[in-house]
């Protein structure tokens, strides 16, 4: 970090929009340059600072969607329509636009090959941005540790990264598996509910053995997923939970 | 923060409240384990239930809902109450 900071110590610092990419009709990727950033692990988020004009300021955390790899420093929003600050940043914001933010935070949902695997990574909604920076992150340090990415959306149109993933199965082995919980495309073949026990314990067939799980979504999704994985064998330590509860908006 | 009264949906982890303890442990917070006061659980920080981000939180112990952290910003202070723990131990080299 240019600036003599404490080490550790989170600064506010101003980052700019250099790219935005629509990835869902709900989720917008924001690409930042970010000149103080330090860089991150795979996992961490980061606190998003809005001011207004009279002063009055709104914050929020996002996951940090970018491998470490990447040189760069990308955000994935999804936009809350009764949202404070997500209808801002997934339609207003535009290349140039600046705001402020600090970070990376966490070290507890983090992975990196040190942390081994297999990996079993459960997603729903949003929720699949940490672990998106994990399988990047996988997929750019070619680590063959097995990964399952279990990810639960409402519709094929609302699949993040939809095409990514596919090429992640493709070309880094990553084992992908949908759940479309409100609308399936004509033809679908895949699960079309909920996760539940039943799902993960057939899912958990093609896990290899993972007995390292990553679960990140809305709360209800989150602790029933963790409360089912450990009545299946996974040891509680073993079952990291990222909530996003009702606040992100 | 929502209103609601449902606290399966209010709930978070204790990662949610990293950027807070982070103004004051030099040590990343998330990883640091608390023993509980209650029950005697020991859980990474990041792994404890929290609660009320909009001002400060609450974390609370997962087995036994023990409030172990309280953490709020009042101005420029951060006060952290750890009275629920019987201790936080910090690795200096994670």
């Amino acid at each position: 970090m240019a600036r003599a900071a404490i080490p550790g110590r989170l600064i506010w610092q101003r980052a700019s929009v250099t790219d935005t990419r629509v990835e869902t009709p709900r989720a917008t990727t924001l690409r930042l340059a970010a000149p103080d950033w330090s860089g991150h692990v795979p996992g961490q988020h980061v606190d998003v600072r809005l001011t207004a004009e009279d002063g009055y300021q709104a914050q929020r955390s996002y996951s940090v969607a970018s491998a470490p790899e990447a040189g760069l420093l990308e955000l994935t929003v999804e936009d809350l329509s009764d949202g404070e600050v997500s209808p801002y940043l997934t339609e207003e914001l535009r290349r140039g636009d600046q705001l402020e933010l600090r970070g990376p935070i966490g070290g507890y949902f983090t992975w990196t090959r040190n942390d081994g695997g297999p990996l079993f990574l459960l997603a729903g909604g949003s929720g699949v941005v940490p672990l998106m920076s994990m399988l990047r992150y996988r997929a750019a340090i070619d680590s063959d540790v097995p990964a399952t990415l279990l990810y639960s959306s409402r519709s094929w149109d609302d699949i993040i990264y939809r095409e990514e993933l596919e090429r992640l199965g493709a070309e880094s082995g990553v084992n992908v598996v949908h759940t479309l919980t409100r609308s399936q495309p004509a033809g679908w073949t895949g699960y079309k509910r909920r996760i539940d026990r039943a799902m993960l314990g057939e899912v958990m067939d093609e896990t290899q053995g993972a007995k390292l799980a990553y679960v990140c979504g809305p709360t209800a999704l989150v602790e029933q997923a963790a409360n089912d994985l450990v009545a299946l064998g996974y040891p509680a330590d073993r079952v990291k939970t990222e909530r996003f509860g009702p606040t992100g908006g | 923060m929502s209103d609601s009264d449902e606290p399966g949906e209010a709930r978070l982890d204790g990662n949610a409240a990293g950027a807070l303890l982070a103004e004051v442990f030099r040590c990343e917070p998330s990883m640091a384990r608390a023993v509980c006061s209650g029950c005697g659980a020991i859980a990474p920080v990041g792994a404890l239930w929290a609660y009320g981000l909009e001002m400060g939180a609450i974390l609370r112990c997962p087995v036994c809902d023990t409030a172990i952290i309280r953490v709020g910003a009042a101005g420029t202070a951060i006060v952290v109450d750890l009275r629920g723990a019987v201790s936080v131990r910090f690795e200096v080299v994670p």
